[in-house]
Parts: structure tokens; sequence; C-alpha cells
């Protein structure tokens, strides 16, 4: 992807009918750090590498609770996922004031979509530069959603954005089939393993990594350090000489359950970087 | 040619009594159980109280519509703190979101009258009262409803408050226990229901303390 005279304005169509302000917002997406969801029938795994800026400063936060039955993992300008987290949080209130009831999560996703589309039609906005993984649980089940900069949104197994998930969706769509069936545990330990596939090498440890979980019977909550250190020298996933032989190298992006992947709108994904400052 | 007045309102009384006692390491919160209108009962099953937070529970008689709304609004609001902050709110801090919410509407209020308890910072117990508009307060005992005319004096009586205008500023908690409290509680209701045709039928008492809340139940008169 290269600048061009059509990419100034996201009111701007380009003559292969693209608009590049908005591919140009899923970028941000791909820059920030990995976060990963997968789900059962009974329970939805949010996980995302949470790696601070300098020793000095805190991580920032990409894992937001936004209802007992629903919780939010962003990738990119996390200060836009922050404000949609809060939006998330109004709309699941104001619905139960209203009707005494759980905010289905596929209503929520397709306001979100729709507040996302309105930044893509409208000249003096832009588009939000934050990939959402929306879990959580209503009637219908456990839910993983994944809502796009270009208001798109797609139901997913599993699914992984951010830097490196390239890794982490490699190894997902080796193991998705058997997601649905999964105990919590071992979706846990899918999360996991999936995650220090992100981290390409590096020592996965509590520390630069959240976990969080929804299920039936148990509300969004985010694991404490404690437990998550625990889970990984339980299942003995930290160093990077693992027995499972995950490094798959550069494979094609195939579909993830439900639908296909978003993809980008012809543009081949730039290979892998480090986390971007703008993440942060 | 004399004033025209409304013939409808929007405000009905359901009647009922709500009671809270402070003491230094637990609230009683009390309510009786009868929803009535005009000189009818509605049902003489309906709970007036409702747990705000871990250490805040309140209790309002008046019309009770306005009530579950007030009740609505407060657990929303409570929500939305609880995103922001990551805890609970304090007891404290609830009774001063009551006080603004209910000034809010200080041009068409909310009928409820509110007797707010929980734990303060310390442990001890608080008890904050209100009008109808957000005027609150915070003392060692209060009674609200349609009953309070005849419990007020009686309470009055067995634990009359320090003034908060005194100094050096005295603790407003009584030196009760907490057993010896719950049971005052049930001789107001017990004689409130004797003469108050507004209350009766079955009183719910809350006892909050250290180790969390629990209920307590007693029959009143259904007459």
């Amino acid at each position: 992807m290269f600048r061009n005279q059509y990419d100034t304005d996201v009111t701007t169509w380009s003559p292969a009918g693209r608009l590049f302000q908005v591919e140009y917002a899923m970028e941000a997406v791909k820059q920030g750090s990995a976060a990963i969801g997968l789900r059962s029938k009974s329970h939805v795994v949010l996980a995302c590498v949470n790696k601070a800026n300098s020793e000095l400063s805190s991580h920032q936060k990409k894992i937001f609770k936004v209802d007992d039955h629903i919780g939010v993992a962003i990738a990119g300008l996390t200060a836009d996922g922050r404000v949609l987290s809060r939006y998330m949080r109004n709309e699941c209130i104001n619905y139960f004031y209203t009707y005494e009831s759980q905010l289905p999560v596929g209503r929520l996703v397709v306001q979100l979509a729709d507040k996302a589309q309105v930044c893509t039609q409208r000249s003096w906005k832009r588009p939000y530069g934050v990939g959402l993984l929306v879990g959580g649980l209503d009637e219908s089940g456990a839910h993983l959603y994944y809502n796009c900069p270009s208001g798109n949104y797609f139901e997913y197994q599993a699914f992984a954005i951010g830097s490196r998930s390239q890794a982490a969706k490699t190894y997902l769509e080796r193991k998705f089939e058997s997601f649905m069936a999964s105990s919590r545990e071992n979706l846990i330990k899918d999360a996991l393993f999936a995650l220090r596939e992100t981290l390409q090498g590096e020592k996965l440890t509590s520390s630069v990594c959240t976990i969080a979980v929804v299920g039936v019977g148990e509300a969004f909550h985010i694991l404490d350090q404690e437990t998550v250190q625990a889970l990984i020298n339980e299942f003995e996933i930290a160093g990077e000489e693992a027995a499972a032989p995950d490094q798959a190298g550069v494979q094609e992006p195939a579909a993830a359950d439900d639908q296909a992947a978003p993809g980008d709108q012809g543009a081949a994904p730039t290979g892998d970087q480090g986390a971007a400052p703008m993440d942060m | 040619m004399t004033k025209q007045q409304a013939n409808w309102s929007p405000y009905d009384n359901n009647g009922g009594t709500c009671v809270a006692i402070a003491g230094t390491d637990y609230c009683v919160i009390a309510a009786d159980t009868r929803m009535s209108s005009g000189y009818n009962i509605l049902t003489r099953d309906y709970s007036k109280i409702n747990q705000l937070a871990d250490k805040s529970v309140l209790a309002s008689s008046g019309f009770q519509a306005d009530v579950r709304a007030l009740q609505k609004v407060l657990a929303a609001k409570h929500l939305q703190y609880q995103h922001q902050h990551n805890k609970q709110m304090s007891c404290p801090a609830m009774a001063q979101l009551l006080s603004n919410t209910l000034y809010y509407k200080r041009f068409f209020p909310y009928y409820a009258f509110n007797v707010l308890g929980g734990l303060d910072h310390e442990g001890k117990g608080c008890v904050f009262t209100y009008d109808a508009v957000g005027s609150y307060e915070r003392v060692g005992y209060s009674s609200q409803g349609s009953g309070s005319t005849l419990i007020t004096p009686f309470l009055d009586n067995q634990l009359k408050s320090p003034s908060p205008l005194l100094l050096p500023a005295r603790d407003a908690v009584t030196p009760l226990s907490e057993s010896e409290a719950i049971d005052l509680v049930k001789t107001c209701f017990a004689s409130a229901t004797e003469r108050d045709i507004y209350t009766g039928d079955k009183l719910e008492i809350l006892i909050m303390n250290a180790s969390g809340i629990r209920q307590e139940y007693m029959e009143l008169r259904k007459d």
C-alpha cells in the first residue's frame, strides 16, 4: 500500500472501488500488539499480549469488561478502544434499565459496527483505529465476534488480531475444530499456546499477557497474575523449545469457521513487525 | 371563581414504614411488606428494601413506582461507577449519589421517603435519612413512612442521638448490641402496626455487619 491521490479523505473512492482511509485504519489494527479470542459452547476466552513501553511504565489495558456477560479485547489505537468500551458499557446498562435483561451480544456488535460505519461516511470524521474482539454469552450460547474499523463484523470460533497474529491464527486453524466441545481449562490452555506463538520465541510469563474468561455461570473477569502464571507452569508452555512444534512458518490465511476472513480489500499484509508506537 | 384543581395526580401513596439503626459494627434496616392504595391492600408481600452495593442498603416508602424507578437509576449509576473505579461504591458515596439523584428531579420529585443504611469506611454502621428532594443527614437511627410518626418518638426515647451541632463531634452510633437493636426494631413495628393501618403483614429485616448481610422476617398483624 503506497500513498496515492485518493487516500486523503475517507469520503473519496479510488477508481478501483476502495476507501484507502478505511484500509489504513485497518493497518493500525495490524500494528497493535496481539489479541486472541476463542470460544467453546459455554465459554469464551480472550487473551492478549501486554508489553509495556519501558520498564518504568505500566502496560496498556487491552481487555475491558463491558458487562457481566460481555468482554472485549482490543488491538490498535487503544484510546479509540477505551472510548468504544465506554460506549458498549453504556449500551448494556441502558438496555438492562429498559428491558431488565442482558443485551444479547449479537445486538451489541451490530450497534458497534453501525457506529464504525458512520465514521467511514463523514468527511469530518475518521475511522476508529481499533479492532475489537467481543466475547460474550447470551441465550443462544457463547459468541466471539470481530469488529473491524470498516464497520464489518464477523462471528468466529477463534480469531487473532494485531501484530504477529498470523502465527496465532495458524495454531488456531489447526485446533479450532475441537474448541466447541472443549473444557474451560483446555480453552484457556489453547489461548495461552496461541498467545505464545505471537511472542516468536520470547518467554511466556504472566507479566506479558492478560487472560479473561466468560462462561455459563461465570461472569466476565480478568484472571489475576498468579492464576495465569500457575496455568502457564501447569501447561509447561513457558519455554520456546516446546514439545509441540507450532512454528509452521508463513501460511495462507485460511477462513476461520463461519465466515471468510474479512481480510483487507485486496492489500496484501505487509509482513509482521514489532509492536508499533501507535499501540500505546 | 375558585382556582382550578387537578383531577388527576401522578402520585399515589402505597404506605408502609421503614426503620434503620446504626451500631458500632453493624447496621439494621427494616421495613414492613404491606403495599396499599387508599383503604385497600394491594399485596401483603412487597419488599421495600433494595441492596444497592456491598455495603449499602436502601429502604424506601412512599409511591412504589417511583421507588422502583429510583432503585433502577441508582443501580445503573453504580454499575458505571464500578466500571470507572474498579470497586464498589462506599455507603457515604452512595448517600451523596442518592441525594443528587433526588434533587435532579426537584421539580417533579420521586415520591420516595428513603432511609439508606450500611457500613462506612471504618466498618461502623451508618444511617442516612432523606426527604423527597434529597436533603439528607447522617444519623444514628431513622424512621420514614406512614408509621414514622409513631416510631420516631419511641426511638428518640430509646436511642437519642447527639446533635450534629455539638462540639466536639460525638458518635451517632448506638451503644446497643446487634441483637438488642433487632429486638428494638421488632418492638417498633409491632407497636406501629397496632395503630397505623398502612403498616403490617410482615416485617423484613436486613442486618449488615463485617461478616456480610443476613435477613430475618417477622409476622405482623394482618388487619
